[in-house]
């Protein structure tokens, strides 16, 4: 087997990337990169290894972004204490929640998971002496510039990613396949399959709480609707999996990659190749096409996601080999 | 002490009594077969053994403890393998990964596992699969992975669930020379089996059931003659 140098070539790029690129806009862009490498990462724990769906991602991720908030809004503490204790509180969540539904079987987790993301979002609109309610949370940004957050969201999607593959290679990544595989199987051969489906939600909460806390510090504003979306991020994590390749343990990283390009695709209008149209031929329908497109973002995302079902059901990084087959005519080496 | 028990165990589903109070005793180094037509109860007994089914009441003694109502991991870790009569291989992982997850019972790090993993599937002899995802492995593989997955947590007592049943000839005295090998290994064996060619020739004793419960046990030639057994399985007319 050859070792592979890829992982490491690609990370030297991304420290090097400020240096060259200065631009905010792609600095902007990186970081959301990073962002869902990590939310993508921790999703794929615990549904790609561990087959335990989640559709409520969102909770853990809004649970993460209120914990550096509150702190700071409640005891003026730093957010980036509340970075340090978002994937912790997470994860806390977690614990009783996966107690409660993974004894059970079947969808039950699933369902539950659903359930707990639209239930944080509404306790975290209604208590409003507590969180603000809609009003949401501001604070200031400690940086003016991106290029510190780059860093920081780098090397925590880096960890995370090194986390989870150190996970995979040993003991409990094991036994997280065992579980998706076979439950019984894995039972009949030693593993508390209760105890690593709760193992594998911590794992996967308290990245996904980190992620929430860092957007909380980056962004410095955040509400209910937005940090407990369920289509902004209970969802979306489920997509950046599924393109990427659920169960391998770079394919979120490269899903995510591709979400938040074909997002900013759509959302700048293709890269605002219409409004330049539109102005140079002074053709108003181009400047309205450009309105429609910005708005068709969900729309890429659900024909990207149609697309790779239907020709690379493991994903990109799954599929990998079959990829370099028919698009390079290369046969696989072995 | 008696190295395995199983005391008037008796297992309810709603208004269908699957097993009805068996009891039989295991010595250490025993193969012991348990035999009995379709639907018996000889599966059910095997999960309340292993802890797939709390039995509805009943005692289950290994050496001298009592383990019945306890989780299958917990079981497993007292001592006690076992194998399915459907197979579960775990599919999309190799040959050599799903006894590396089993030998993980005993074994904490990762090199003792792999080690542990590597001598059972030599012992079982799965070399030349033991890079195949266990998804592609034809029956006579699966139900060999199963016997190397249960015997990679060093069990003391080994439950096998119709281990040749849908082996061709060849295959099923393979499997025959393999639970011999498992025997003088140390290791206790309790073997459900259909096919009498197989439990005939390697049980020490045989137990069989007929309706959830004890119909005859002996020697397996006591049993091939008894009244009883023969009834069952052929019906009264050739009895």
């Amino acid at each position: 087997m050859k070792k592979n140098w890829l992982p490491l070539i690609l990370l030297a790029v991304l420290l090097a990337f400020p240096l060259v690129v200065t631009s905010d806009y792609f600095l902007h862009l990186m970081i959301l990169f990073f962002l869902w490498v990590m939310i993508g990462s921790s999703w794929n724990v615990l549904a790609g290894f561990t087959g335990q769906v989640s559709f409520g991602h969102a909770a853990f991720f809004g649970a993460g972004a209120y914990t550096a908030g509150l702190l700071f809004q409640h005891l003026q503490l730093s957010p980036w204490w509340g970075m340090a204790l978002g994937g912790v509180v997470a994860m806390l969540l977690g614990l009783p929640f996966g107690a409660i539904c993974f004894p059970l079987r079947g969808a039950y987790f699933a369902l539950a998971s659903l359930a707990l993301g639209e239930g944080m979002r509404h306790i975290a609109t209604i208590s409003e002496s507590f969180t603000g309610g809609m009003m949401g949370i501001m604070i200031m940004p400690t940086f003016v510039s991106k290029i510190p957050y780059y860093y920081i969201a780098l090397a925590l999607s880096a960890l995370t990613v090194l986390s989870v593959r150190f996970v995979i290679h040993s003991k409990p990544g094991y036994y997280f396949l065992s579980i998706r595989e076979d439950q019984d199987a894995a039972e009949s051969f030693g593993i508390d399959t209760t105890l690593y489906k709760n193992v594998s939600l911590a794992i996967s909460s308290f990245w996904t709480g980190m992620a929430g806390a860092l957007y909380m510090n980056y962004m410095g504003f955040i509400d209910p609707h937005v940090v407990f979306s369920l289509h902004d991020y209970s969802v979306m994590a489920i997509l950046v999996a599924i393109v990427g390749g659920v169960g391998t343990i770079y394919g979120p990283a490269v899903g995510a990659f591709i979400m938040v390009a074909v997002q900013e695709f759509f959302r700048s209008g293709f890269f605002g190749l219409f409004d330049y149209i539109g102005k140079t031929t002074g053709s108003a329908s181009f400047v309205s096409a450009a309105e429609v497109v910005r708005q068709a973002h969900v729309l890429g995302f659900g024909i990207l996601v149609v697309v790779v079902i239907l020709w690379l059901p493991n994903g990109i990084v799954g599929d990998w080999p079959k990829i370099r087959r028919n698009l390079f005519r290369i046969q696989p080496t072995r | 002490m008696a190295f395995f028990r199983v005391e008037k165990l008796v297992k309810k589903f709603g208004g269908l009594t699957a097993v009805n109070g068996v009891s039989f005793e295991v010595e250490q180094g025993q193969i012991f077969g348990l035999i009995g037509p379709n639907g018996s109860g000889k599966t059910t007994t095997f999960n309340m053994i292993s802890g797939f089914y709390p039995p509805t009441s009943g005692r289950v003694l290994f050496r001298g403890k009592e383990i019945q109502g306890r989780k299958p991991h917990t079981v497993c870790r007292l001592g006690i393998g076992r194998t399915f009569q459907v197979v579960k291989p775990l599919g999309r992982m190799t040959v050599l990964d799903n006894v590396i997850a089993a030998a993980f019972s005993r074994e904490s790090s990762m090199r003792g596992a792999r080690e542990q993993a590597e001598r059972t599937i030599d012992f079982c002899g799965l070399v030349p699969v033991s890079g195949v995802l266990a998804k592609s492995l034809p029956i006579a593989g699966r139900k060999r992975l199963e016997i190397a997955r249960a015997m990679a947590t060093r069990p003391e007592l080994l439950l096998l669930d119709e281990t040749a049943a849908g082996l061709n000839p060849t295959e099923s005295v393979e499997a025959v020379e393999l639970i011999r090998k498992i025997r003088e290994n140390g290791t206790t064996v309790v073997i459900i089996e259909h096919i009498m060619r197989v439990i005939m020739t390697i049980s020490d004793r045989i137990h069989a059931i007929n309706f959830g419960q004890t119909i005859a046990e002996g020697t397996p030639k006591e049993v091939a003659a008894n009244q009883a057994v023969i009834e069952a399985y052929l019906g009264t007319d050739y009895a």
